[in-house]
């Protein structure tokens, strides 16, 4: 209630913004069963304005959904003596498992570079620091190349122009996850610029989760780990078995 | 059918899978081989990260060689003694296996050393026995008598005899022992059962008789690689059961179509068939070696250690 209330009075002391967004996921929560496929996510909202709309800087609609973060190992390989080796690696901090920004329009022309460096909206930016020490010279190379295998795999993607704006006003942005989703908690951003500033933004979460026999599965191979294991011997076995049993009936 | 693999984090298609297993299995009957010498490297090829591909190996030969097992020692032909003796070696072996496998993996470098040793050993062994039935399909021309195999080489100069009966054999156990030990490693390693080492060694370092060494090897193999498994699925998880349970299903109903196959065939036809397949998975692993990579980078989830 207290806590409520406070966010009121802050809302209050804070000037009232020309234009701001609403908006609204089609779920808030992914199930990953045994046939889960990739999955939708359709992101809809409106433009909220207590007066007319300002004329002359243009409208922007920025939507990104990000994935859980975690830290990238990413290696080199060379030639040593004929044969193709990792040799040089560089951590990566924190990367997100899968980033997918989608926007009204060219993003040089909905995103100011200084607002995209503070809120890290582009897939570069949205990618973070080094972990450890770095052994090779130029890192550069590493991270180009995390970029370039997440956006060849679909993890990572810019979608310029997926987002639909109606009116100035209404807009939605059509999300497709691919069937490599990992578990965890999803963000989702929206900013909203005129003239490459950023006038609003709104967040949500979408909680991705295995359920039913992939998360029973999953929790007894993490959490016991020797159950599991005599688990997958006995079905072998019992496979193996049943299977020579059958066919020796078949064939008598 | 898209299926989602619950340990190995991607989706694949279900009869992919099947079909995979199938296809191993029928080669893996008509040759009377395990077949995880291509089930692993036909998983890296589909996606399944290999530490996963590896472990799930060790699996589906759990239960490829349990039905085998089951045929060898209704035929008797199954030696207990020299199986236990190779088995005691091999859970040495597995375990060092494990830990080197572990190691590797933190390092970066447990493709290299999986493809290595698939290359070395795939291509030794397919090459031995390409020329082996080579030269067996011309004397069967000729007609010339096969000389003596059974020699007194230093095998049978080592201490702690013991007798072998169903081979017949008076031999030290520390051979046997030690062959158990460097299948175990490539058990854990290569994620296969060994068989295509350990039958050799059997017969030519040891001197086993033929019609004891696929029970025996088959009875060392089940019990290996289901305890690799367990270490797999206890130091790394990366055991996935629904990913072994599709391979399996295909698997046990192509080695029976595959074993049936197998009986119209001529052996010699088929070890010159199964040597060229061998060769074939090695020449192309030891390609992917020498050809410059499409990129050189790779990513692997988690820090570095």
């Amino acid at each position: 209630m207290i806590r409520w209330l406070l966010l009121f009075l802050a809302i209050c002391a804070l000037p009232a913004r020309a234009e701001e967004v609403v908006a609204g996921l089609s779920q808030d929560s992914i199930s990953i069963t045994t046939s889960f496929d990739g999955s939708e996510i359709l992101i809809y909202g409106a433009v909220k304005r207590a007066e007319p709309e300002p004329e002359g800087a243009q409208l922007g609609v920025i939507v990104t959904l990000e994935g859980p973060v975690g830290p990238v190992t990413v290696r080199r390989k060379s030639r040593e003596m004929g044969i193709w080796v990792n040799t040089e690696s560089v951590g990566i901090g924190a990367a997100p498992s899968y980033y997918a920004i989608a926007t009204s329009d060219r993003l040089v022309w909905i995103l100011d570079p200084i607002a995209d460096v503070t809120h890290r909206i582009t897939i570069p930016l949205a990618v973070r620091a080094f972990s450890g020490p770095i052994e090779v010279s130029d890192a550069r190379p590493f991270t180009e190349a995390l970029l370039r295998i997440r956006e060849r795999e679909g993890l990572y993607r810019l979608d310029e122009g997926a987002v639909k704006v109606v009116e100035n006003t209404l807009f939605r942005a059509d999300f497709k996850l691919p069937a490599n989703l990992i578990e965890g908690d999803y963000k989702t951003r929206i900013f909203l610029t005129r003239g490459g500033q950023i006038v609003d933004s709104h967040r949500a979460a979408i909680y991705v989760r295995r359920v039913g026999l992939e998360r029973w599965l999953y929790v007894l191979s993490q959490e016991h780990a020797a159950l599991y294991g005599l688990l997958s011997l006995s079905l072998a076995v019992l496979a193996g078995w049943a299977a020579s049993e059958i066919f020796r009936m078949i064939r008598n | 059918m898209q299926i989602y693999l619950p340990i190995a984090e991607v989706s694949v298609n279900a009869f992919l899978l099947l079909g995979l297993g199938g296809l191993v299995g029928l080669l893996s009957g008509l040759f009377g081989v395990g077949g995880g010498f291509l089930i692993t490297p036909l998983l890296f090829f589909i996606g399944i990260p290999p530490t996963v591909a590896v472990a799930t190996g060790a699996n589906q030969v759990v239960a490829s060689s349990v039905s085998g097992v089951l045929a060898q020692f209704k035929r008797k032909a199954v030696d207990v003694p020299m199986g236990l003796v190779l088995l005691v070696g091999g859970l040495i072996g597995s375990g060092l296996g494990i830990y080197v496998f572990n190691l590797l993996s933190r390092l970066g470098q447990i493709d290299l050393v999986v493809q290595l040793s698939y290359v070395v050993f795939l291509g030794s062994i397919g090459l031995l026995m390409f020329q082996e039935s080579l030269r067996a399909m011309r004397r069967a021309k000729s007609g010339a008598k096969r000389g003596k195999r059974h020699q007194h080489t230093w095998v049978h100069n080592l201490p702690l005899k013991f007798k072998f009966r169903a081979s017949g054999l008076y031999i030290s156990v520390i051979p046997p022992m030690l062959v158990g030990v460097v299948v175990g490693i490539l058990a854990a390693i290569m994620g296969v059962g060994g068989g295509f080492i350990m039958v050799p060694a059997m017969i030519y370092l040891l001197g086993m008789p033929t019609k004891v060494v696929i029970g025996t090897s088959l009875f060392q193999i089940l019990f290996v690689s289901a305890f690799t498994t367990l270490m797999h699925a206890m130091t790394n998880q990366s055991v996935d059961v629904m990913l072994a349970l599709l391979l399996i299903l295909g698997g046990v109903v192509g080695a029976q179509f595959g074993s049936r196959l197998g009986g119209r065939l001529k052996a010699e036809q088929l070890r010159i068939l199964l040597a060229l397949l061998v060769i074939a998975v090695a020449v192309k692993l030891g390609l992917d070696l020498l050809i410059r990579p499409a990129d050189l980078f790779t990513l692997s989830m988690g820090g570095k250690a």
